[in-house]
């Protein structure tokens, strides 16, 4: 599904090198976890993926389904299946939730050379998903993101998701900022498109949010590169551990 | 106190080129105007009020030539039901206007109530202009007030069932049009008054308004694509207690727009909103300068302005609230904000506040900037275009002036405008 060789990229505005050879594979139907130290280069690869401005991809490729991303605009990567669900959802006042929905789903179908959803099958849909996740009608109303706790945000993120039906998915630290119950909800919803055509790789400095979305590989992520890749015991050492000992392994 | 020579030479010069009409009730109102303008002088740029609009081609003698708006494309509020009024450079022209007959108004022309030696508009003509010039001279309104050629008297007694359209059409190259309209509404009446159409190569429209204890006026305007004109307009504006005044302008393009709003909130309890939107592409200028005077207690007032800009277009706004001693319980609000497309547009604002009460909540802002980048990218991560999320980022900043027309279907009307500039611009 998703396949990364060699990445190696730096900051546009300062001559700084962030991911320094990355490779990974994710084949579908898996959940794949990122873990690592701040600063590690988590959250710039789930950039870099998504087309961000500010990044400059110096070596290396990322693929989806043998499709050149990094040649992409950010829209195109979107159509073709990419998502990323925001560390910090965006708030965007004057645009309505169910616009920016209905905006992005049906430009996405155009793109791929498909029909718009019509208003009627949109709205059953949109409401049918938002159910599931807790999400009332007064929140779709609002402005996208405008005026949302942080729970909030991150479940507008996962109906987002749940609507676009992306082919793969990445996951930047959903779980910050979540209470408990939050999380569990969150989980909830990414476990519910778990299916044997989809991708999934989840950033998260925690383990707890793997015990509620069970990985089938977690590679640790450290100075820009996978240093380590094993099973969710992975997680658990790390839980238990922290980074030092693996560091300390790899060098 | 004598005017500076140059600007002695410039009122003399428009003067020379104009003609008191021959006027029957409004005679005294004109001549006095007159007087008043001779007293100001025309704006020149060492003028405070005129430091970021250059006046100059408003008060050439001859109207600077401005190509005539294609025909054929369709015009604002067409979808609507409403009485039209329509003026063709300057002129009203009773062909294309409907029978101005519509229960609970009665309109006339100002030139029919010229013979008449008793009128509730005698009342009104030249009278809030010339409360207007204090602290600030505005001295094209003195203009507009001694010059006007046409324009209608407006008296609103009930609450008639549909808006009133003055609309303006520009038929000649060269023409030089200055509209004066008054509009009173009665004590718990109330209506909506519509204007559209490019209206001469060079207009100058002043419009009193005084709305009764309880009355309510609601105006949107649209100032259209005529990109050649040259418009400067005054809202005079007083609100007695209860009262409820709401105005709306659409400015898209147009190489030179002053809109100036003078509000006095007079009775207790009184609204005032004054909201604009304009996009500007390149050699587009375009200024709002709003006046509000709280002088009632409770009064609230909003001013909200957006100006989209690009290619070197220019926005101005000054804007500013006086609360007399006494106008306790105000609430005053006021934003301007500009979204610059690129480097080379400017906005100028002057926000001002000046606050003669104790118990007042007073707010105001001005921003100026680009488009959100990472609003940008996040829709655009979600599969939207760049060109479809920056138009929907666009409307989405001038949301909130828009929002101030409360009739929903006038609204939409002008949001399609919108969309339909944006649209012209890939």
């Amino acid at each position: 599904m998703l396949t990364i060789n060699n990445l190696h990229v730096k900051l546009e505005e300062e001559d700084k090198q962030i991911l320094k050879g990355v490779d990974l594979t994710v084949e579908a139907g898996k959940v794949h976890a990122i873990m690592g130290p701040n600063g590690s280069g988590k959250s710039t690869l789930s950039y870099v993926l998504s087309g961000r401005d500010g990044y400059e991809v110096t070596e290396g490729s990322a693929q989806l389904e043998g499709v050149d991303l990094l040649e992409m605009e950010p829209e195109e990567r979107a159509a073709a299946g990419l998502f990323l669900a925001f560390q910090y959802p965006v708030e965007i006042p004057g645009v309505g939730n169910m616009t920016f929905l209905r905006t992005a789903l049906n430009a996405q179908r155009k793109a791929r050379g498909e029909e718009e959803l019509s208003a009627a099958d949109f709205l059953k849909q949109v409401r049918t998903k938002a159910k599931a996740l807790k999400i009332d009608a007064d929140m779709l109303k609002r402005p996208v993101n405008v005026g949302f706790s942080g729970g909030e945000k991150k479940r507008n993120e996962i109906l987002q998701m749940a609507m676009l039906e992306p082919k793969m998915c990445i996951l930047d630290e959903t779980d910050s900022g979540l209470d408990v119950d939050a999380m569990k909800l969150v989980a909830e919803g990414v476990n519910a498109l778990r299916d044997a055509g989809r991708g999934f790789l989840v950033i998260t400095h925690y383990q707890r949010l793997l015990d509620h979305i069970k990985p089938d590989v977690v590679h640790i992520m450290a100075d820009g590169r996978i240093v380590k890749t094993g099973g969710p015991e992975l997680a658990l050492e790390v839980e238990n551990n922290g980074y030092a000992d693996i560091l300390a392994e790899v060098n | 106190m004598a005017l500076p020579a140059q600007k002695q030479t410039a009122t003399e010069a428009l003067l020379s080129s104009l003609h008191l009409p021959e006027a029957g009730c409004t005679r005294a109102a004109r001549e006095a105007a007159l007087a008043r303008l001779r007293e100001m002088g025309v704006p020149g740029r060492r003028d405070e009020y005129w430091k970021y609009t250059r006046p100059d081609s408003l008060i050439t003698p001859d109207a600077p030539r401005a190509a005539t708006f294609a025909a054929g494309e369709p015009m604002m509020f067409d979808a609507v039901d409403r009485l039209k009024i329509v003026f063709v450079d300057g002129v009203f022209d009773p062909e294309a206007s409907d029978p101005l007959e519509l229960e609970g108004v009665q309109i006339e022309r100002i030139e029919d109530i010229c013979c008449k030696d008793i009128h509730w508009a005698k009342d009104l003509y030249g009278v809030l202009e010339a409360r207007g010039h204090t602290p600030v001279p505005r001295p094209l309104a003195a203009l507009n007030t001694a010059f006007a050629a046409d324009g209608v008297a407006i008296h609103v007694t009930g609450t008639p069932s549909k808006p009133i359209s003055l609309i303006y059409q520009h038929a000649s190259e060269t023409s030089d049009a200055i509209l004066h309209h008054v509009i009173r509404v009665e004590s718990g009446a109330a209506v909506t008054v519509l204007e559209n159409g490019p209206a001469a190569s060079r207009f100058n429209k002043c419009m009193e308004i005084d709305i009764a204890d309880g009355g309510t006026l609601h105006h949107v305007r649209a100032q259209g694509r005529d990109h050649e004109r040259r418009a400067v307009t005054h809202m005079f504006t007083r609100l007695g207690e209860g009262s409820v005044y709401k105005s709306f302008t659409l400015t898209v393009n147009g190489v030179l727009t002053r809109n100036e709003q003078v509000v006095e909130l007079t009775g207790d309890d009184a609204v005032a909103h004054v909201a604009g939107a304009c996009v500007g592409d390149g050699d587009f200028h375009h200024d709002d300068t709003v006046f509000i005077t709280h002088d009632a207690v409770g009064c609230e007032s909003r001013q909200v302005f957006k100006k989209v800009l690009r290619n070197g277009a220019t926005g101005v706004f000054q804007g500013k609230i006086l609360v007399k001693p006494g106008a306790q319980k105000t609430d005053g609000y006021q934003i301007s904000q500009s979204l610059l497309l690129d480097d080379d547009s400017q906005f100028l604002a002057k926000p001002e506040l000046e606050i003669y009460a104790d118990d007042v909540a007073c707010s105001h802002g001005s921003t100026s900037g680009a488009i959100d980048e990472t609003a940008l990218f996040y829709l655009r991560s979600r599969g939207v275009p760049l060109k479809e999320a920056t138009d929907l980022l666009t409307l989405a900043f001038l949301a909130e002036a828009v929002d101030e027309i409360e009739d929903k279907s006038l609204a939409d009307d002008i949001v399609s405008r919108l969309e339909g500039w944006l649209a012209r611009r890939s």
